[in-house]
């Protein structure tokens, strides 16, 4: 039965490769014209790959993650032995083998081991060969798949031996960074090297506002916890020092400080996805009972994977919660284009000296990172002691700020 | 605001048949079409969308450089177009499948265009139908010029010009609107508004609806319910008859959507949502009129089944003939520069053919 290879085509303009992102079908499948087979994600977009022919599919050449180049192999199809003569227009004939069609398939797989033989190389470098008096076939590419280089060719020229190429065979586990993951990492890298980071942190008796988060759960079916408190402590800090609410903007004449007027709230969700930050606009406006059901809201979102860009981007300042892994805290990285943010640790019973005595109280650590070209020392810790202040007694915070 | 509910149209939107395939009648306009002809129309809808069905397909199979999707926009094509007289001439944008279809133009000749193998594709004027326009908004000029010229000959004919929401702000547009005012030119201008400049959504620049605009150039501006074909063929065959006339020009702006990707080249998960497209499928321009025709009697399943049937093996020789496609020969990228031979392009293909000839002898086609 013949087999039919079809090759990774340009599925943009100009595009050179693609990823792999998942399988729709596996070997032994029956599939059917254009019947999707395949996802791929390329610089341009994320689609999916309908196959050419009916038929069984007998090999899948590239495994997930991989980063494959336009005309590479992905997946072989065996097509039933006597395949149904197409039908064809008036006016145009059905030209198979045809030595003018570029993309003959039935010759890609007779010609399989003719095709190792043959040199791959640019025009411009067959052209230097050539001008040189280089025989291509006699030099080993170093290039991708094998593909004859100027380099390569420069090295002939000057009599040198061009060592094959290196192999990357270390041991261990070589997992790729891709998609989300590789846009977090690049965001991260952009934020820890151009806004100088300074963190602080101080800890905090959160009896009270465990008594508030419980007094909340008797008015609310709603899933209430502390970390909605948390939240509600930062907007109130920064309602009270609008500068930790900013972007670094840099302009031709130097730079200014732009401050929000509105506080768009960031929060760091885990996610099947990874790493996700969606956004409550307009935080500033809601009270905490609203602010966790907003939250609640924008987390669901993020998680079943129906945030629209619009729900992950805008975000003003951040807050993460990273006691829910059961630490204490760290050196939170700011957001991309934002001044702070804060990072909430675990609550832990700890030893706390109240009146002189020491008693067992939930204590949790705040750790908060600001952009130090934006806020000063002095700023910044005030900052962080009003949130502190607040979550020791919530609901008299709450009651003052209403004056 | 929300991205997830599609936005809603501001009345007076002309409309003959509901999203429901209900038909409904309109104080200014009515059609009356013979039971033959609504099931041609079914038809010719259907075909295109197979269409464009298979040449998306082809394109993701490497067969096609590019594509850009018809999907959603059959009725606003194909009706815009069945409103036109044989001698009336259309300038469509890279996007009006339906309305080369229903002028004749061969759809192999619209394969090879989006192959990269053909220098434009067919005659225009063997067809009514001016090539493929890319540069956004250009045709609007062109249509005009056109129509300026029927003038000066005094013909009877009239234009049709297409382009999409995003141009309407391009200066080209608008200029195409002083001077078709100006000259009272017998051009239509039909604006497919179909929500979406690529990713940016048309609620985003279209601060007034687009086919107010009109009225700041002095001539009538009606917005119609592009999925509905009976309403754009009425108010097309009115903006038609109104400019024949010599009354001047009409915009028309058809509100319809656009339920594929931009182009190949584009991605729309990323920047809309999922339910957008659900709640146009409600709208959907081929499966109104189908309603419509199943429930007056005037086709059965077995008319449908077939018109699929027909569709599927049309679309199938189609795919054969594109893939067996040739390849043009590289120098034939110097043939319609110039009308006649002209001496520094006859140097730059001499130098050309002398570049791949030092290929001949490596085996593989540079």
């Amino acid at each position: 039965m013949p087999i039919e290879i079809f090759h990774l085509p340009d599925a943009g303009e100009g595009l050179t490769e693609a990823e792999i992102l998942r399988w729709l079908v596996e070997p032994g499948d029956s599939v059917s014209v254009n019947q999707m087979v395949v996802e791929i994600e390329t610089a341009k977009a994320t689609v999916e790959l309908p196959i050419p022919w009916a038929g069984v599919v007998s090999q899948i050449h590239e495994e997930i993650g991989a980063i494959v180049p336009v005309g590479a192999q992905v997946i072989s199809i065996e097509t039933p032995a006597q395949p149904q003569r197409e039908p064809v227009l008036v006016g145009y004939g059905v030209k198979e083998g045809d030595s003018l069609t570029r993309r003959t398939r039935k010759a890609s797989n007779t010609e399989s081991t003719a095709n190792s033989n043959r040199v791959t190389a640019k025009p411009l470098v067959r052209k230097l060969a050539k001008d040189q008096g280089i025989d291509l076939s006699t030099l080993v590419g170093t290039g991708l798949n094998g593909e004859v280089t100027r380099e390569d060719v420069q090295a002939a020229i000057g009599g040198e031996a061009v060592p094959p190429s290196v192999s990357h065979d270390h041991a261990g586990e070589r997992i790729p960074v891709r998609g989300v993951q590789r846009l977090m990492a690049e965001a991260m890298v952009a934020s820890a090297f151009t806004a100088p980071h300074v963190t602080e942190w101080v800890e905090v008796d959160m009896s009270r506002t465990l008594e508030v988060v419980e007094r909340m759960r008797t008015r609310s079916s709603e899933r209430i916890t502390p970390f909605v408190l948390v939240s509600a402590a930062l907007i109130r800090a920064a309602q009270k020092y609008p500068r930790i609410n900013s972007s670094w903007i840099d302009t031709k004449d130097g730079a200014d400080v732009l401050i929000h007027p509105n506080i768009h709230l960031g929060f760091a969700a885990d996610t099947p996805k990874g790493l996700l930050v969606p956004v409550v606009r307009n935080a500033n406006a809601d009270n905490p009972m609203a602010l966790s059901a907003s939250i609640t809201t924008q987390m669901d979102k993020a998680r079943d994977g129906s945030a629209s860009p619009a729900d992950l981007t805008g975000g003003t300042i951040t807050v993460t919660n990273v006691g829910v892994f059961g630490v204490d805290g760290g050196t939170p990285i700011i957001t991309p284009g934002q001044a702070a943010i804060l990072a909430m640790g675990r609550i832990i019973n700890k030893p706390w000296v109240v009146n002189d005595s020491i008693v067992i109280r939930p204590i949790m650590q705040l750790t908060f990172s600001f952009d130090h070209r934006i806020i000063d020392g002095a700023l910044g810790s005030r900052a962080l002691a009003s949130v502190a202040s607040y979550l020791s007694d919530p609901a008299l915070d709450e009651l003052l700020l209403k004056d | 605001m929300t991205m997830t509910t599609a936005p809603q149209p501001q009345n007076p939107m002309v409309q003959l048949l509901t999203p429901e395939g209900e038909l409904v009648t309109h104080e200014s306009y009515s059609l009356d079409l013979t039971h033959a002809q609504y099931k041609s129309l079914y038809r010719e809808m259907v075909f295109v969308r197979r269409l464009d069905q298979e040449a998306t397909a082809l394109q993701r199979q490497g067969e096609l450089g590019l594509w850009a999707s018809s999907l959603g926009q059959e009725a606003a094509q194909v009706g815009s177009a069945f409103a036109l007289e044989k001698n009336d001439f259309a300038f469509p944008t890279y996007r009006e499948h339906g309305v080369a279809w229903m002028r004749g133009v061969d759809p192999m000749k619209i394969m090879e265009v989006y192959r990269g193998i053909s220098n434009g594709g067919w005659d225009p004027l063997e067809h009514g139908c001016n090539s493929y326009t890319i540069v956004i908004g250009n045709q609007v000029l062109n249509g005009v010029g056109y129509a300026m010229g029927c003038t000066l000959d005094q013909s009877e004919d009239a234009v049709i010009t297409y382009f999409g929401d995003g141009a309407t702000a391009q200066g080209d547009v608008n200029e195409g609107f002083v001077f078709a005012s100006t000259f009272d030119a017998p051009v239509v201008f039909f604006c497919q508004n179909n929500q979406w400049a690529i990713s940016q959504p048309s609620e985003k620049f279209v601060k007034t609806p687009i086919y107010k605009r009109a009225d700041g150039f002095g001539f009538p501006g009606v917005l119609v319910d592009g999925n509905d074909i009976l309403a754009v063929i009425a108010v097309t065959k009115a903006a038609l008859n109104r400019a024949r006339s010599g009354a001047g020009p009409t915009l028309i702006e058809a509100f319809t959507y656009r339920m594929g990707a931009h182009t190949t080249s584009d991605d729309p998960t990323r920047y809309r949502h999922e339910n957008d497209l659900q709640n146009w499928k409600l709208r959907d321009p081929i499966e109104r009129l189908k309603v419509m025709l199943a429930r007056n009697g005037i086709a059965d399943r077995n008319f449908f089944d077939a018109i699929d049937i027909d569709a599927d093996a049309w679309a199938h020789t189609l795919r054969a003939a594109v893939r067996s496609m040739g390849e043009p020969a590289p120098e034939s990228i110097f043939d319609n520069v110039y009308a006649d031979s002209h001496e520094a392009l006859d140097a730059q293909r001499a130098a050309f053919l002398d570049y791949h000839e030092g290929f001949a002898d490596s085996g593989v086609k540079s």
